[in-house]
């Protein structure tokens, strides 16, 4: 579990982890490395993972922060799981369609629309 | 060195790879662009390029080379659009070489799409001659 320097809030609900982030900006790299890491464990940890992320308090998100997204992406498709973003900021929605990562990852308006979906 | 001159303000940065430092020169353009009443949008990209750019430095174009070697950064803000320049000790690069990271196979690549957004987002975007010193300008949205 995330201990008392942890950039993420988890939940887990009918088998699914639910990630939310600490900070406004996910904009440092260092701190984009240690919810990389964090994330990482979480799905280590899982045998088939099925994990939500939501960006609901986030205003601020670099490039970086979308290599991080996408080695998450990998490593849950690695161990057959699933991955969902949900509450993206329509400013950082159009990042990802920018860098056409919206094709990539499956993103929902909201959680519970998010929690529909997993199989 | 700083400049309100009637209309425009202009700043001129040296700044370190420290979160700390460069989020103070952030919110040094992001506070000159405030002054012209800029909507959030425009604010959301400035800062988000701003942020690409002056990582790209840090993490590519200073690569090899010393920790606290600074990226030299200046602005030129008015009501109408902000010119920035973001330049770098390293040795440069040739933009023309990085992968389009919006192409099929290079979709899960981790890196490459700072330049992008940056193009996305800015009226003009040119590094010089050498590679290691880029020219953006972002223009602000008519009737915003």
């Amino acid at each position: 579990m995330p201990g008392a320097e942890s950039r993420i809030r988890v939940k887990r609900i009918d088998g699914v982890i639910q990630v939310e982030f600490v900070d406004r900006n996910i904009l440092d790299e260092g701190n984009i490395q240690s919810i990389g890491d964090e994330v990482a464990a979480l799905i280590d940890a899982d045998p088939s993972p099925r994990l939500l992320i939501s960006f609901a308090n986030v205003e601020h998100l670099s490039s970086a922060a979308l290599g991080t997204l996408i080695t998450i992406n990998n490593k849950i498709r690695a161990k057959s799981g699933q991955l969902r973003l949900t509450n993206i900021d329509p400013q950082i929605y159009e990042v990802f369609t920018i860098t056409r990562l919206n094709k990539l990852f499956q993103i929902h308006p909201t959680v519970a629309d998010a929690m529909r979906t997993f199989a | 060195m700083n400049h309100a001159a009637g209309h425009r303000v202009r700043d001129v940065l040296s700044v370190s790879n420290d979160p700390a430092v460069i989020e103070r020169a952030e919110e040094r353009v992001l506070s000159s662009l405030s002054q012209f009443h800029y909507p959030k949008a425009s604010l959301f990209a400035v800062r988000l390029c701003l942020h690409e750019a002056l990582s790209n430095s840090f993490r590519h174009g200073h690569r090899g080379l010393p920790e606290n070697t600074p990226v030299r950064l200046s602005f030129d803000a008015t009501a109408g659009q902000v010119e920035i320049h973001v330049e770098d000790q390293g040795p440069g690069f040739d933009p023309a070489e990085v992968p389009d990271p919006t192409l099929e196979e290079n979709l899960e690549r981790g890196s490459g799409r700072g330049l992008l957004l940056i193009r996305a987002y800015m009226a003009e975007a040119e590094y010089n001659a050498k590679g290691n010193s880029l020219r953006m300008v972002y223009k602000r949205p008519a009737g915003a």
